[in-house]
């Protein structure tokens, strides 16, 4: 089978608008996640990792700027910021072209627009725009891509399914490029959805810790670009290597009680890969922090005979970002891979999961060759994928 | 609009075909080319589902919790589960790809119904857990126990040639034997659902009894069911 | 109390869709969850819902659940306990 590069990558979360940016923040150790207290947001003081609106249109004028644009910024919804700003960053630095037929972009998104729906903003866009579809047409238009874009919303797997998705139609010989991005922002709508299954944790969440307390919602976005022709200057090379997508067959919220079925995806994306489990030097973790969905991870990982192996989750420090998290936090891991620097697990201290799991406590070196990203969602869909150095 | 559909290249492949499919619109159920429903005067999603659902003698307490598009789809899956059964594979060798234009607005709007009133806030975690498209995909794989690949994806009308596109992906290497494909789509009393069982021909032998001939899996036929019907 | 359980009993029918359920199936000091009526982790949370909607009575530890949502009298008599 061919093989799928990463030739670029984007995120934008509370803690930058690019990769570098993000990175440099985690490694400082700061926490994206705070108390805050706005009406519109929740009638209730929440922590949520918050995209600053002002940092966020500075950043627009610029792609606006950049693409000759004269289109307001206030012609587009805050998720269609986020996307504009993410696709222009990672487009601005790769050999891709736009208008290319043989450039596909995938859209994943779990709730779009959906902001939308607030009386405050029902005068200022149509009713269109709710629709997920127009959403990517937007994003389409602004670019110029040639291709209608694939749009995938899968509950939380949404992004790394997109990005398997992508991998596949460019292994199937079908195109050349993709250009992934997801995205999600924190809606009332969310928060208040979070709320009533009382899975909001009080404070920034704690993955895999003892005293977990539940997740901690984010937004973002992030993109990646996937090619079959690998860019030979940016080394090393990464590229995608397997990847498998199952469903629990047990519950439409709550994770498997055995781990079963994420064993299975994970063990699929292995062989696909053709690496053992003793070849993989890390785990990015989907570690929302709620106590079955950890529960859960820790013994699929120990199934799969990755106890052993350095993990961490990223919502520690951007929470749970949804349709976002599966890009973001690939791009993180790919940060990890390419950099051979392992991440501390943000909220962990003690582990308070029944199967072992060894969990990334101080930032320090090791060598990463290839890798292991999982996501898991309501629905109860699981995927995995592995990334590997060339 | 400007914009092309995106191109796939890929051989026809001869051996995928779509043993038993399901069609449901607004008054009228389709399932392999027989009419098994029709009411003149429905006007109320709800109550056809119901009447459907008893009139096919599924016995399914969970479906009476399920919003809108879960129950469409789980019927649209029922339909042509009791045609062919899928009873013969793996649990991890059957797939689900479904897709729809409006994702789950329909519940997205009764969901926000429960937020707007500050002095009457009682957002609902059995409307929010529908929120999400993809619940569908997990109502029919507890139903029918399948634990293989998933998709949910959207487009602005039905897509035949991105479902059978992905779909031949997943069997030309062998990530599925087996896998429900389709659209299911509800915005307030209007609904269709198109679901197709596909097979490899070699699995498709005992096929129904029911005098439906099975017909190759592509995008022509699925958009020929999908406008036919 | 008779009054009451009986409401409850209308209340959960209603709220949790179980669409094929009379007041009269459902024996007052059963379990609500386990067999029977095959409620599940999303109907608990509902309960709580319920609850607050139409008693205005707050469930502040999701863990308390477990004791007064055992059966439709251990509702009823939280509910008498804790109305205002």
């Amino acid at each position: 089978m061919k093989p799928v590069y990463i030739l670029n990558d984007n995120m934008i979360t509370s803690l930058g608008f690019t990769t570098a940016e993000n990175i440099l923040a985690i490694k400082k150790g700061t926490i994206g996640i705070r108390t805050v207290n706005d009406p519109l947001l929740y009638p209730n003081p929440v922590p949520v990792s918050i995209v600053n609106d002002d940092l966020l249109n500075e950043r627009l004028g610029e792609a606006l700027a950049d693409h000759h644009k004269t289109s307001p910024s206030d012609a587009f919804t805050r998720l269609e910021k986020f996307f504009i700003i993410s696709i222009h960053d990672v487009l601005k630095n790769s050999p891709v072209e736009k208008g290319d037929p043989r450039t596909l972009l995938v859209i994943s998104t779990t709730k779009g627009n959906i902001d939308l729906l607030e009386d405050r903003f029902k005068s200022k866009f149509s009713h269109k725009r709710l629709y997920l579809w127009e959403l990517g047409r937007v994003i389409q238009q602004f670019f110029g891509f040639v291709n209608m874009p694939v749009i995938v919303s899968n509950a939380c797997i949404s992004g790394v399914l997109a990005i398997i998705i992508s991998a596949r139609f460019l292994q199937s010989g079908a195109f050349d490029h993709a250009v992934v991005a997801g995205g999600d922002i924190a809606t009332e709508f969310v928060i208040s959805g979070f709320q009533s299954f009382q899975a909001l944790s009080p404070d920034p969440c704690k993955p895999f810790d003892l005293n977990r307390t539940g997740l901690s919602l984010g937004e973002g976005c992030g993109s990646i670009v996937l090619s079959i022709h690998p860019d030979t200057s940016r080394t090393p090379l990464v590229r995608v290597s397997g990847a498998s997508v199952s469903n629990d067959a047990n519950h439409i919220s709550g994770p498997s009680r055995t781990g079963e079925e994420l064993s299975w995806a994970i063990n699929q994306a292995m062989e696909q890969a053709r690496v053992s489990p003793r070849e993989i030097s890390y785990i990015s973790a989907h570690g929302t922090a709620t106590l079955f969905n950890d529960e859960m991870e820790s013994k699929a990982l120990e199934n799969c005979e990755l106890s052993n192996v350095p993990v961490n989750s990223f919502k520690g420090y951007w929470g749970h970002t949804l349709g976002a998290a599966g890009i973001i936090e690939s791009v993180a891991t790919i940060s990890t891979l390419r950099s051979n620097y392992l991440y501390r697990s943000a909220g962990f201290d003690t582990l308070g999961v029944p199967s072992p799991l060894r969990v990334i406590t101080t930032n320090r070196p090791g060598e990463v060759n290839a890798c292991l990203k999982t996501a898991s969602g309501f629905g109860g869909c699981n995927a995995a994928i592995i990334y590997q150095k060339d | 609009m400007g914009a092309t559909l995106p191109l796939f290249i890929r051989k026809i492949n001869m051996d995928r075909i779509i043993t038993a499919y399901s069609h449901i619109t607004e008054n009228k159920v389709i399932v392999n080319d027989r009419l098994i429903f029709y009411q003149e005067n429905i006007v109320n999603f709800a109550d056809f589902v119901k009447i459907v659902y008893k009139q096919e003698m599924i016995n399914y307490p969970r479906f009476y919790k399920m919003d809108a598009i879960s129950k469409l789809g789980f019927l649209a899956v029922e339909l042509v589960l009791k045609e062919k059964t899928i009873a013969g594979y793996r649990p991890e060798a059957v797939g689900v790809i479904m897709s729809n234009s409006s994702s789950s607005l329909d519940t997205d709007i009764a969901h926000n119904e429960t937020i707007k009133d500050r002095s009457s806030y009682f957002p609902s975690p059995s409307v929010f857990v529908y929120t999400l498209p993809n619940i569908i995909i997990g109502e029919v794989c507890i139903k029918n126990k399948i634990k293989g690949e998933n998709a949910f994806l959207i487009s602005e009308a039905f897509n035949g040639k991105l479902l059978c596109d992905y779909a031949d992906e997943l069997f030309d290497n062998k990530r599925v034997e087996a896998c429900l494909c389709g659209w299911v789509e509800v915005m307030g009393n209007n609904c269709n659902a198109l679901v197709a069982l596909v097979e490899t021909a070699d699995r498709s032998a005992d096929s129904s009894g029911s005098g439906f001939k099975p017909m190759l899996f592509n995008a022509e036929n699925m958009n020929f069911i999908m406008k036919r019907n | 109390m008779d009054e009451l359980i009986l409401k409850l009993k209308k209340e959960v029918i209603e709220q949790l869709n179980l669409e094929e359920t009379t007041p009269d199936d459902i024996d007052p000091d059963s379990p609500l969850f386990g067999e029977g009526l095959g409620l599940d982790s999303i109907d608990a949370l509902e309960l709580i819902v319920l609850l607050e909607k139409n008693y205005g009575i707050k469930i502040e530890d999701p863990k308390d659940g477990k004791k007064i949502f055992f059966s439709i009298r251990s509702m009823a008599e939280y509910i008498t306990e804790h109305q205002k």
